[in-house]
Order: C-alpha cells, then sequence, then structure tokens
C-alpha cells in the first residue's frame, strides 16, 4: 500500500516536472514582457517587480504589429480556406469515385507531404507567374503547401459517409456541386475544422516562404516581423517578450479552444483503430 | 455514372495548386542541378554532372558532405530521443497518473503549436552561457561544471540544437503514442497479469509489438521532419559556430543568398529524390493503415 503510494507520488512529480519545463519558455515570455530592459536583460525566471504595460504599446508601434497582425490574419485565414476547400473537392472526388486514375492522383498528391520544397525554382515560378512580393501570390503558395496532407485527412473521412445520401440525393434531382455543397460538405464539419485548425496554426507559425518570396516590410505577417524586430532589438529582451508573447497569443488562445480537434486530428491520420 | 456524379474537375484545383508550387518546380530544380545557374550573369550553361561532384567531393572549399553528415545525425538522434521520452511520458499519462493526465497532454503539447521561431528565439537566450537561465540554474546549484557554452562551443553547439528539437517535438510524439496506447485492449494486459507476466514482461511482448505500427508512423513523421530541419537550426544558430551545425536545407538558404542557384537546387534535387523513395514507402505505409 505504501510502496503503491510512494510509486503514485513519484509519477506524479515525473509528470509535473515534465509539464513545467514545457511551460517555461512561455513563462519566460510572460514575465519578461512586463520589466524593465534593465530587469529583462538576463531573460530571468524572477517576477517583474513593476509591471511595465507600456511595453506592448511599444512594440506594436515600433514593430509594425497592427500591419503584421492583418496580414498574419489574412493569409492565415485565406490561405486556410482556399486550401481546405480545394482538398475538400479533391478529397471527396477521388474517395468516391476510385478509378485506376484517381487513385494514382490521389498518391500523386499526397506524394507532396514528402516532397521537400525546392525554393530555388520556386522562386523562378513566382516570378514567371508575377505572384513575387504580392499578397495573394504567398495565399496561394500557403493553400498549396497545405494541401496534401488536408486531402490524406478528408479522404479518410469521406470513406466514413454512406453512400446512400449521395444517391438519394441524385435520385431527387440534385446536381453534383449541390450535392457537395448541401449535402456532404456539412458532414464533413469536424475533420474540416481538424484541417482548418491545423492548417490555420502551420501558416500562422511559418516565416521561411515570406523571407523568401515577400521583401516589403509592408506585406510581413508576424513571425516575420518577430524575427526582424528581435535583430533590431536584441539587447531588449522585455520589447522581444512583448512582441513574441503578442505572437503566440492568438496561437494559445486557438490552441486552448480547439485542442480536442488537434489532439483527435493528429491521431486520425496516424492511427487507425 | 460515378463519373458524372463525381467529376473530376472537383479535384482542379487542388491539383494545379499542387503542380504549380510543388511539381513544376521539383522538375525544374533537376534541370538547373545540371547546370551554373547563378546570380551573376543572365547566362545558363550546362555543366553536366559538376554540381554533384562538387558536393561528393569535399575538396573545393565547401563541406559538403558535413552538411549532408549533420542532417542525418541530427535526424536519427531526434529519433531516438524523441520516440523513447515521449513513450515514457505516453506510458505515465495512460497507466503511471489518472488524475490530471488530459491536463498534462494539453501543457506537453504545447511547444508543438508554437511557431518554432519564437521557441528558438527564446531557447538562444536560455541558452546563453554568460546570462542564460540554464547556466544561472546550474551554478545556483554547485552544478558549475555544467554550465557549458551551449550553441558557442564547436563541439556543443549541435547536441544543443538536438536539445531543443527534442524539446519541441516530444509532446506531438507523445499525443499519438498516447492514441495508439490507448487503442490496445485492457483484457490483454489482464491476461498477462493473470498468467504471471510482471510488468516489463507485459511492455516487451505486449506493448511493443501491438505499437509497432503506431511507432513507425511517429518514426517516418521524425525523418521527414528531420532531413528537411531548417528554421530551428537557422534562428538558434543559423548554421554555426563556423558551419558546425549547417544542415542541407541551411546551406540551401545560404548557396541561394550566395547567388549560386545552380548549386542550392543541386542540393535541393538530391533531397528531393531521397525524399521521394522515402515517400513511395510512407505512402505504402499510409496505405495499408486505412484499407486495414
Amino acid at each position: 500500500m505504501i510502496i503503491r503510494k510512494i510509486r503514485g507520488l513519484f509519477n506524479h512529480s515525473v509528470a509535473l516536472v515534465a509539464s513545467l519545463i514545457m511551460f517555461i519558455p512561455v513563462y519566460l515570455v510572460v514575465v519578461n514582457s512586463l520589466k524593465t530592459k534593465v530587469e529583462a536583460s538576463s531573460m530571468g525566471a524572477g517576477l517583474p517587480t513593476t509591471l511595465n504595460w507600456q511595453n506592448f504599446a511599444v512594440v506594436i508601434e515600433r514593430g509594425k504589429l497592427l500591419t503584421a497582425f492583418g496580414n498574419s490574419v489574412l493569409y492565415a485565414v485565406g490561405a486556410t480556406l482556399i486550401g481546405t476547400t480545394l482538398a475538400a473537392l479533391a478529397a471527396y472526388v477521388l474517395s468516391r469515385n476510385r478509378s485506376r486514375f484517381n487513385r494514382f492522383i490521389y498518391f500523386f498528391i499526397i506524394m507532396g507531404i514528402a516532397m521537400p520544397t525546392n525554393f530555388v525554382t520556386l522562386m523562378k515560378v513566382m516570378q514567371l507567374t508575377h505572384l513575387i512580393n504580392t499578397q495573394i501570390g504567398i495565399i496561394l503558395l500557403y493553400s498549396a503547401t497545405s494541401i496534401p496532407f488536408s486531402v490524406f485527412l478528408i479522404y479518410a473521412f469521406v470513406g466514413t459517409l454512406p453512400r446512400e445520401l449521395d444517391e438519394a440525393a441524385i435520385i431527387d434531382g440534385c446536381s453534383p456541386i449541390r450535392l457537395f455543397f448541401s449535402v456532404i460538405y456539412p458532414l464533413l464539419t469536424p475533420v474540416l475544422i481538424t484541417a482548418g485548425v491545423l492548417n490555420l496554426l502551420g501558416i500562422w507559425n511559418e516565416f521561411l516562404l515570406p523571407l523568401y518570396y515577400l521583401n516589403r516590410s509592408a506585406y510581413w505577417p508576424m513571425t516575420l516581423a518577430v524575427y526582424n524586430f528581435f535583430g533590431q532589438f536584441e539587447s531588449d529582451w522585455s520589447l522581444v517578450s512583448a512582441d513574441i508573447l503578442l505572437t503566440i497569443l492568438p496561437v494559445i488562445i486557438v490552441y486552448l479552444f480547439a485542442q480536442r480537434f488537434i489532439l483527435s486530428g493528429m491521431t486520425a491520420g496516424s492511427v487507425k483503430g | 455514372m460515378k463519373a458524372r456524379t463525381y467529376p473530376f474537375y472537383f479535384a482542379g484545383g487542388a491539383l494545379a495548386l499542387y503542380l504549380i508550387f510543388f511539381v513544376i518546380p521539383s522538375i525544374m530544380g533537376i534541370f538547373y542541378a545540371f547546370t551554373d545557374w547563378n546570380s551573376y550573369s543572365t547566362e545558363v550553361n550546362f555543366i553536366g554532372l559538376n554540381n554533384f561532384r562538387t558536393i561528393f567531393s569535399s575538396g573545393a572549399g565547401q563541406n559538403y558532405l558535413h552538411f549532408i553528415r549533420n542532417t542525418i545525425i541530427f535526424t536519427i538522434t531526434t529519433i531516438f530521443l524523441k520516440t523513447a521520452i515521449a513513450l515514457g511520458l505516453a506510458l505515465l499519462l495512460t497507466g503511471g497518473i489518472k488524475r490530471l493526465s488530459y491536463f498534462h497532454r494539453v501543457v506537453m503539447y504545447l511547444p508543438a503549436v508554437l511557431p518554432i521561431l519564437v521557441v528558438s528565439l527564446v531557447f538562444k537566450s536560455i541558452l546563453n552561457p554568460a546570462t542564460g537561465l540554464l547556466n544561472t540554474f546550474l551554478r545556483n546549484i554547485g552544478l558549475d561544471f555544467l554550465a557549458q557554452r551551449w550553441l558557442v562551443d564547436i563541439h556543443l553547439a549541435l547536441p544543443s540544437v538536438i536539445a531543443v528539437d527534442t524539446w519541441r517535438g516530444v509532446g506531438y510524439i507523445m499525443v499519438i503514442l498516447i492514441a495508439g496506447l490507448m487503442a490496445i485492449p485492457d483484457e490483454y494486459y489482464e491476461a498477462a497479469s493473470i498468467d504471471g507476466a510482471s510488468g516489463l514482461d507485459s511492455f516487451w511482448h505486449i506493448t511493443i509489438p501491438l505499437l509497432m505500427p503506431v511507432l513507425t508512423v511517429t518514426t517516418v513523421l521524425n525523418l521527414l521532419y528531420g532531413l528537411k530541419v531548417f528554421d530551428i537550426v537557422f534562428v538558434l544558430t543559423n548554421g554555426g559556430p563556423g558551419r558546425a551545425t549547417d544542415t542541407v536545407y541551411t546551406a540551401i538558404f545560404d548557396e541561394f543568398s550566395k547567388g549560386r542557384y545552380g548549386m542550392a537546387t543541386t542540393l535541393s534535387t538530391l533531397l528531393f529524390f531521397i525524399m521521394i523513395i522515402l515517400g513511395y514507402f510512407v505512402i505504402r505505409l499510409m496505405h495499408r493503415e486505412t484499407e486495414g
């Protein structure tokens, strides 16, 4: 009995320590964002002696965070809507009509999960299509990057929807487009949320594509703005922390609201009951 | 009938974006890998296998094999570390403790949803040799000898990057493993314990074999991530000190920013072929999973 209690205590302590270690960086960012420049110079774990809320006002102004926030929302939401909808349309027909050719196309698309991006020749493609340094260009690019994994997730889900629905709708005189948007699309909601949230967070967090393909600072998303802000204010960790906190706050909020969908999506893709 | 109800043009949009932004650049890359394409001249000349020769003979002042070696070390080490730690935590959260298990899961997955950029910036300060939190902590508990020059020491830089990436990725792998563990029916363990099997016996003879498919998936995910690693290295060390932590992708970025497009695209193409071969096996694997 005692051994069992000690073991239970030990297990809880290990889990607690592990969780603490996972949480340290977020904690550091929060406490240091409120310190003065001198106090935050070593990015220490101590609590701030005075609460310097003005740090946030300073970074929003100097880091041009409002524009960056608008850009991030535009890219993440725009690309998620386009990418997830196109992926759903593709996954639906490929899953319903499994002809030899369609199966090949399905595998061809999900090959993109493994395929690395060739940034150099992609630059050439972006120039040829006049999409370089444009916001629509980066949105289309992000939509494209989200497609292979979304098709993979949604394809498996479409397979679980009964075909009788389609047949009934067709007999009732539904056109293929109407069948998809008024019958299938609503039923896909759970998997669309999972794919959508994963894409949204992935795009929000990404900074490599804008680094290569957007050279106008007015088009930069939050991540790239933070990166450049860090370059300018490397010595001032209070401001950098405030900037970081404002960047990750939306991510953490979305994560906390949608964690069930995220955690289930991760497993739907990799574990089959 | 089927073709009329499920018209192929539905797949057209996704296919077009995928072709334009993924497939065409990759195929163009194969072509440009045989050229001296660069930013200094408008001419692009065919130079045969020269770029590949430069990569595989390290005399050209640039040690490309070194970047490939770093990438392989990074990939293999992170696969082992992430899988081992994630499995330990997953077992703890599914069997060891009941209360607060979901809370711990949410916290431990958190690093995986944070931008890698942010994680790397914060760890850059934590690992600062003079003022960083880690060394301050080690000195305060009297372990001064452990306080190292983490990202600055040429021998410790790569292990430090690997450690940070393990921290970042372990929660993600853990969540997948937890789902795998929960799919194993309890009856197996009950039967084993009636037959007198110890906890360790059950682990080796029930948990590991039944978890194998899931472990394969996590290994594949870690593998695909490791070979393409960029952000974390770029921000933590930018390939330094010297070029001690450069990986294939950071080397591509370096070649690209120096205007040596031909060389950059050759490295990309090399990675492309490796990933396509791996991708083929991954798809067969996932396919088997979804069908079964």
